[in-house]
């Protein structure tokens, strides 16, 4: 007998459960296609303005840095910005989200931008969020081209651009974001959602900022 | 790993004198229990999120073998690889072979309790494969040669002192005159030094807090960031994780992690939740090009239908230990081996066996605040009882104990010779104690008296004074 058959014929043993119980199958295979939602939090369920604006404090709570443009096209000016402010150099690693390429980049003369994966040595790096969670200040990116999964995690500073129509209440809702973009039951390589820059309390239980992953996390939400 | 739990008496003993331990565990007593409190307070569905988590686990335990099956074939239809591993060994195995075939040199972690359970890295070392711990805690313990003393906070038996020494001691290359009085200069020392073992690593292993039957998904929880890059960057990603860690969808993964980090360090959402489904994709830029999931069962199996069940809901918050007042007291090391606390004393004894581990629950106040604080609400006193039980049964404790229950046994199944015996030694014992009503030392209480006095009880029996009430007579009121 294989290892698997081995451990599945225990657990059967075990729950005294038959492999051909039709009553348990249904079951399982209905829970797994409805996905039934549990409880969801009241704090986060508000209409859009108040959503956004809880989604914001609920980022700063979390030490990350948070600013709001009108549209798309302010958030080159944004980031160059930001870098000057920081004493960075102006160098941006991105992917190839096409909402990055219809912005006004070519306006921030100085502005060199990096495209693809990022190689561990940038100091700030920049992504498109999927979606974001107002309940508790989290983004939800998604990998691919677009947004690298490594800029999420190397750069000193990651800057992160959401759209404040894809700031959703709770996390079931963001999570339901993939489902619309992938399939039921479908998941791009990596999700990760996002709450505020790295951080340990490893050493004495006391909090410290810029563990493994970026010192600083900047969101940029777009519109209202 | 060596298992020391049968010594844990001595362990104790050796850990309430150790004043570095002592003083580190103050930070425990102080950090974890007030946030948690603040944390649950700003929620205020927090209740009926551990009512729904707790039943979301009893459902996908009680359908265990059917959900691991449609675990496994989404896991496959993303192009990952699903190894079924019975035993530690098994498990083993099955990574040094992943392993091997990926010529790996360096291979780096994220923290996973699971592979301190299989002894993942003293095995790898054996084999001439470098394990590297990047989670800050874990790293530092490596350095030092030791094991995780809490499951969440590996390192928390240790003051920063501890570490500058440790890293001064292995850094060798970095310069003498540095300054590594505060936390974030460690922290920062240990980020530069990971850093390069991030890119130089072949594989990289992650243990799983869940595993996503809908989808495939396996989700680790972090706050550093380590577990990404150590999944991410190297060609192969290897998750190793035991079968209860399986929940159905991606709904029911939402609802635990909202009690989740909570629970644990009283974060509303750790830093970094990570769902990884297969490898890269075509036209993806990184990510990793191999994906395995190592599925252990290692004893689980054998708890599911039993008295023990209710443990396999465990999602190793850390609340129990962090609120138990005898982790407090000896730590972590105490326990003897991967589990401390009060998790630890039910899953131990399971997992090692009962006659290497007896002490373990035994090592309870029955205060019950670890039930109190579980997010899951399992039963850890009642589960402590029952290994009490069992070991008793099996003639496992101390010869003193067993006649002494014996001999109580005897007397409170005849009250009315229980009441003749007490109403002849308390009254004596009262008399004996003297003004001061306490005695200093006692016959047969000795393991009692050598520490502290042992109170002198009452003149008069309890059954005596509720009878001088006539409480019996008023029907329980007086």
């Amino acid at each position: 007998m294989s290892a698997r058959e081995a451990i599945l014929a225990k657990v059967r043993g075990s729950l005294g459960a038959s492999p051909d119980d039709a009553a348990r199958a249904a079951a399982v295979a209905e829970r797994l296609k409805k996905a039934p939602k549990g409880i969801i939090p009241g704090r986060g369920q508000l209409p859009r303005p108040a959503r956004v604006a809880l989604f914001c404090a609920m980022a700063e709570k979390l030490f990350a840095t948070v600013e709001r443009v009108k549209n798309a096209s302010a958030v080159p000016k944004a980031v160059a910005a930001y870098l000057r402010g920081h004493n960075l150099p102006a160098s941006l690693r991105l992917g190839a989200d096409g909402r990055f390429s219809g912005m006004p980049w070519d306006r921030q003369k100085t502005l060199q931008l990096k495209h693809g994966p990022s190689d561990g040595d940038d100091d700030a790096g920049l992504s498109y969020a999927t979606a974001a969670v107002a309940e508790t200040g989290t983004l939800l990116m998604t990998s691919g081209k677009d947004n690298p999964t490594t800029i999420n995690f190397l750069p000193e500073h990651h800057i992160v651009v959401v759209d404040a129509a894809d700031i959703e209440g709770d996390l079931e809702a963001a999570l339901g974001k993939i489902r619309e973009g992938y399939g039921k039951g479908q998941m791009p390589r990596t999700v990760n959602l996002i709450s505020g820059p790295s951080r340990s309390g490893d050493i004495e239980q006391k909090l410290v900022l810029g563990a493994h992953g970026p010192r600083a996390l900047h969101i940029i939400v777009v519109g209202g | 790993m060596q298992i020391t739990s049968p010594t844990f008496k001595q362990n104790a003993y050796e850990a309430l004198r150790d004043e570095q331990l002592q003083k580190a565990l103050g930070n425990v007593r102080s950090g974890f229990i007030d946030k948690r409190v603040k944390a649950m307070e700003t929620l205020p569905e927090f209740d009926r999120l551990r009512d729904n988590a707790r039943a979301i686990k009893d459902h996908t335990l009680q359908h265990l073998d059917l959900y691991l099956e449609a675990y496994e074939a989404k896991v496959r239809a993303a192009g990952g690889h699903v190894h079924w591993a019975e035993t530690a060994e098994q498990a083993r195995d099955i990574i040094l072979d992943i392993c091997r075939t990926a010529e790996a040199r360096t291979v780096t972690k994220g923290k996973s309790m699971v592979t301190e359970e299989i002894g993942l890295n003293d095995f790898l070392e054996r084999h001439d494969i470098r394990p590297v711990e990047t989670d800050l805690g874990e790293y530092i313990i490596q350095l030092r040669g030791e094991h995780p003393s809490h499951i969440i906070a590996p390192a928390v038996h240790l003051n920063k002192e501890q570490v500058e020494a440790d890293f001064r001691r292995v850094h060798r290359h970095l310069p003498v005159a540095r300054d590594l009085s505060e936390p974030e200069a460690l922290l920062g020392e240990a980020r530069r030094v990971l850093r390069s073992e991030y890119f130089a690593a072949d594989v990289g292993i992650t243990g799983a807090n869940f595993l996503v039957a809908e989808t495939g998904t396996s989700m680790i929880v972090t706050n550093e960031g380590n577990g990404d890059l150590t999944q991410i960057l190297p060609r192969v990603h290897v998750v190793v994780a035991s079968i209860e860690k399986i929940v159905p969808t991606l709904e029911d993964a939402a609802q635990i992690l909202r009690v989740l980090a909570r629970s644990a360090t009283g974060q509303d959402m750790s830093v970094y939740t990570t769902l990884s489904t297969g490898q890269r994709r075509p036209g993806d830029p990184d990510g990793p090009e191999e994906y395995h999931v190592v599925l252990l069962d290692n004893g689980r199996s054998a708890m599911l239908g039993t008295e023990f069940q209710d443990m396999l809901r465990c999602i190793r918050c850390g609340a129990c230990m962090n609120h138990c007042p005898v982790y407090h007291a000896v730590g972590g090391h105490a326990y003897g081996w991967v589990y401390p606390g009060p998790m630890g004393a039910v899953l131990t004894p399971s997992l090692i066996g009962i006659d290497k581990s007896g002490h373990l629950p035994n090592a309870s106040t029955f205060c019950g605040r670890c039930e109190s604080v579980c997010p899951m609400r399992i039963p850890l006193p009642k589960m402590m009882r029952h290994w009490r039980e069992r070991e008793f049964e099996r003639g496992l404790n101390p010869a003193t104990q067993r006649y002494g229950l014996k001999l109580w046994a005897f007397f409170a199944k005849r009250p009315a010779l229980y009441r003749l015996a007490t109403y002849i030694a308390i009254p004596a014992l009262a008399l004996f104690g003297g003004s001061k009503r306490r005695f200093r030392a006692l016959p047969l209480a000795g393991g009692w008296t050598r520490h502290r006095d042992f109170p002198a009880p009452e003149p008069r029996t309890f059954m005596q004074q509720m009878r001088d009430r006539g409480t019996f007579a008023a029907g329980g009121r007086s």
